[in-house]
């Protein structure tokens, strides 16, 4: 059993990790636009 | 469309969630190998997803190539990506199935090295991506995608024409299957596809998005090269 369990287990880590990994590239995409923003409203 | 994938994001939990139990609890013990043969319904419709992505990834490299689209360039980045995640898990279960099965984690097999090829061929193709700044990129991407997928058809027919460590395919390769475990294989394949579908969605927005960004600030930095300069500075601090 404990092969199966691991094999579902790294199946969902690589999956949550590859999730994790959009929720930051995201993230980061927001702040640049929100620093641009900020730039913008100060010309 | 912000309203429907969050409805879409709910019922692939729950299809993947019944797809979990039907592969745990609701599918028949296989007789020789015992439960460990459950790890099956995640490396079957792992590899199948990846396939597909991969097969996607070689069409919209194709149209890229002919009519030069951002959108199918776009597609291409996405599906590459998604589909070396999957193809990933498939290199992780299977020796994790192979451990207690053939007594061993790799062997030099046709199809597991074929396999073992495909997931590098696709990841220098994303590397290529990553780190190459020339306006040629998404060109030689789309040459690279073009060959790596001349690779899929060998890695899914290799255990057909070759004599393998690799069991035969269960579904179309004269092979045999309990009709409950197909069922179970089936329903798994569909959460993952429907899965797979909402990931390459989520990507290709934030792909469209940050393009959309880089050509803005492009824009900034043309008009404002001073300001540009600085907010360069800034985001490589």
């Amino acid at each position: 059993m404990k092969y199966l369990y691991a094999a579902y287990i790294a199946t969902w880590a690589i999956h949550v990790g590859y999730l994790g990994t959009l929720l930051r590239r995201y993230v980061r995409l927001r702040d640049e636009i929100q620093e641009f923003k900020t730039r913008i409203e100060d010309k | 469309m912000k309203r429907v994938f969050p409805i879409l994001a709910v019922l692939t939990a729950g299809l993947l969630s019944y797809a979990l139990y039907e592969a745990l609890v609701a599918a028949p013990t296989e007789q020789t190998m015992g439960d460990v043969q459950r790890i099956f319904y995640y490396h079957v419709p792992s590899a199948w997803t990846a396939f597909i992505l991969f097969f996607v990834n070689f069409f919209a490299s194709i149209a890229y190539l002919i009519w030069r689209n951002t959108k199918a360039d776009m597609v291409a980045l996405v599906t590459a990506e998604v589909g070396v995640i999957f193809c990933t898990v498939v290199l992780v279960t299977g020796p994790i199935w192979a451990r207690p099965v053939w007594g061993i984690w790799w062997t030099w097999d046709l199809r597991l090295t074929l396999t073992l090829v495909l997931w590098l061929i696709y990841v220098s193709y994303l590397v290529l991506r990553r780190f190459s700044s020339s306006g040629q990129t998404p060109l030689l991407a789309a040459v690279l995608a073009v060959f790596g997928a001349l690779d899929v058809p060998l890695v899914y027919f290799s255990i057909w024409f070759f004599r393998t460590q690799h069991p035969q395919p269960v579904v179309g390769g004269g092979g045999s299957i309990d009709p409950r475990m197909l069922h179970v294989l089936l329903i798994n394949w569909l959460a993952f596809s429907c899965f797979a579908a909402l990931v390459c969605w989520s990507r290709y927005r934030l792909e469209a998005l940050r393009r959309e960004v880089d050509e803005t600030l492009a824009l900034e930095a043309l008009l404002d090269p001073s300001q540009a300069k600085t907010s360069r500075s800034r985001s490589a601090g």
